[in-house]
């Protein structure tokens, strides 16, 4: 059932508000520049589409338009941050973190300056656009370099509230968005904290215990919530945590909700390799190994065609997390 | 416009210069790798900039209205460190930990473990930028520092360093004087073998900068150079400064085979003793 704590969206599993997750980006950044006057943001040619307009409208002193030039936007932005402001980048994730990976190294990491890097438009659900503008290792990219955050909210509220967590923290940090509307779960009233990751959906207390964890990121959780529902009605109790942060991950939940079901689903839209899943098996490997099945894109690029019919054929949509989570229960010792 | 240099402090400077050429000698050896050419050919732009141009204070790195020298082609730092222990940021004697473990003097400068480094660098083609991102942010808060920005030719052929450029020019950064070490040089040859860069006046001209050249090893009129581009509004000035490569040392000089490569201990007391020799003789060629 719905964990209450979280005081989630009553109506959550009929989907009827939905919102990408660049939307709260867009409102997010307005509201970190209201609170910090040194929040600037740089865009790449995509003012509209990184809905980084209302900032510009709001704050034309501290917009600065880059042109189509992703690496002078990492760069630039490590130039501004060094001087003392809090920039945000805004591009799609296949540019910034991907054309432009080297200067955020450099200029970024190494240099631990708090640029807030935001990648638009990642996973399969960008559509018709194809694989060229699929971002589906952004997160492996910024994952493995020290000093960085890597954050991957799951609705607009969640995003909202993440863009102005990364405005007050010290390092660099790599927010995820989306291009599609996709569900909304979260309210204003939902924790969240950077590293803390959410658990959504737990049996009931007093009852049996769960069989399979489904660690979640970004919009996916959406469906890792409606497979658990599903699974709970076929006798498989679940547990669903909506992993937020990827980097740094938060260990301490991971195990304990791990250890309680003795069995674990990962899903991401996203390469398996390198993503939410690795995260979690290094953790897991070390602290508690248990079976473990990977919901995600398996080494394969994306290619043209409707949101939901990529996040069918990649194996993401609730069918194929329902799939995974028997299997992974089938495979309990215990 | 500054005052012109009287005869005394020029020869200082020179003096100076010689040192931290020697300095920069004695580094390299020490420290078995590392680039030779390029620290050599700016030892006297960067004693200039240390001890005339720029407003620091090596006791207080972190002063807030200080002058920013931003150093894109890293591989070079040698030179800045050399020059920054002269000008008194630390100790002459630490030099000699240059790429050392533990050492604060990385092989490639990095911000977060020396203070006055400004950025970390060594990948080239991205330190214009970072001083363009500088330079637009002070402006955005009405800072009357200047930014420096001192780059090598070979980085001219990465895309992100034109990027910079037509991003300052578009912006009209005034606050903005890069440095360009026209030495001719890159690791596989000639620059103008490898990937032309010429005309690279008016490349720059073409992208909204006011240009000046010089004589990379004229002190005074390096100086005079920094102090016309303070003087240009609505615009970035680039110095293209031609350097000899390895200057100071004659066996050294105009060979790009001393690129990338430190002197061997043998060589090093010969190269030495030439420095020590001419002390206070150094004299541009090109004058």
């Amino acid at each position: 059932m719905i964990n209450s704590e979280m005081k989630l969206l009553a109506d959550l599993f009929d989907a009827k508000t939905q919102a990408p997750t660049r939307d709260g980006f867009g409102t997010g950044v307005v509201e970190a520049a209201e609170a910090d006057p040194r929040v600037v943001v740089l865009c790449a040619d995509l003012t509209e589409s990184t809905r980084s307009l209302e900032f510009q409208k709001k704050f034309p002193q501290r917009f600065v338009e880059v042109g189509v030039a992703e690496q002078n936007l990492a760069a630039l932005a490590s130039g501004f941050a060094t001087y003392g402001k809090i920039p945000f980048i805004a591009s799609y994730a296949t540019f910034s973190p991907g054309r432009n990976n080297e200067q955020i190294r450099t200029t970024i990491s190494i240099n631990r300056v708090p640029v807030k890097i935001c990648g638009m438009h990642a996973g399969v659900s960008v559509g018709p656009d194809g694989a060229t503008h699929q971002a589906l290792e952004d997160m492996a990219l910024m994952r493995v370099q020290p000093n960085m955050t890597v954050i991957s909210p799951c609705d607009a509220e969640e995003a909202r509230k993440a863009t102005i967590a990364a405005a007050k923290t010290d390092g660099p940090v790599y927010l995820r968005f989306g291009r599609e509307k996709t569900p909304m779960m979260t309210t204003i009233e939902t924790p969240f904290e950077i590293g803390k990751a959410n658990v959504m959906w737990r049996p009931p207390a007093g009852g049996d215990s769960p069989r399979v964890a489904l660690f979640a990121t970004g919009s996916l959780v959406h469906n890792a919530l409606i497979a658990a529902r599903d699974l709970d009605s076929r006798g498989i109790l679940a547990t669903v945590v909506n992993v937020h942060t990827i980097k740094p991950i938060d260990r301490e939940t991971i195990v304990r909700e791990a250890k309680a079901a003795g069995a674990v689903v990962t899903v991401e839209e996203h390469q398996v390799a390198g993503g939410l899943g690795s995260a979690i098996a290094e953790v897991l490997a070390v602290e508690c190994p248990l079976p473990i099945e990977f919901v995600g894109v398996h080494d394969q690029f994306g290619q043209s065609g409707t949101p939901q019919e990529l996040i069918a054929h990649y194996g993401m949509d609730v069918p194929h997390i329902i799939e995974a989570a028997q299997k992974a229960a089938a495979r309990r010792t215990a | 416009m500054m005052e012109p240099l009287t005869d005394a402090e020029v020869r200082e400077l020179s003096n100076r210069a010689n040192a931290i050429r020697q300095t920069i000698i004695e580094m390299l050896v020490a420290a078995g790798s590392g680039h030779t050419a390029g620290p050599l050919g700016m030892a006297d732009i960067f004693t200039a900039l240390y001890f005339s141009v720029l407003a620091h204070d090596p006791k207080n790195p972190d002063w807030v209205e200080r002058d920013r020298l931003i150093l894109s082609n890293g591989h070079i730092v040698p030179v800045r460190y050399a020059t920054m222990a002269h000008a008194g940021y630390f100790p002459v004697e630490e030099c000699l930990t240059l790429r050392k473990f533990g050492s604060r003097l990385q092989g490639h400068p990095e911000r977060t473990r020396l203070p006055g480094l400004e950025t970390t660098s060594g990948p080239l083609g991205s330190g214009l930028s970072q001083a363009a991102g500088i330079a637009y942010a002070a402006r955005i808060d009405e800072k009357k520092f200047r930014i420096f920005c001192a780059l090598s030719d070979g980085e001219h052929d990465c895309g992100n360093t034109w990027e910079a450029a037509m991003f300052a020019g578009a912006n009209k950064l005034s606050n903005l004087t890069s440095i360009i070490d026209r030495n001719n040089i890159q690791i596989d040859g000639y620059t103008e073998s490898i990937m032309p860069l010429e005309p690279l006046r008016e490349k720059y001209l073409a992208f909204g900068w006011h240009v000046l050249e010089v004589d990379g090893h004229n002190i005074p009129q390096f100086i005079q150079a920094c102090g016309e581009a303070k003087a240009i509004y609505e615009k970035p000035t680039v110095i293209i400064a031609h350097t000899i490569p390895g200057k100071g040392v004659r066996g050294i000089e105009r060979d790009y085979r001393w690129h990338g490569k430190p002197p061997r201990k043998e060589e090093a007391a010969q190269f030495l003793n030439e420095l020590r020799t001419l002390r206070g003789q150094i004299k541009s060629e090109h004058q």
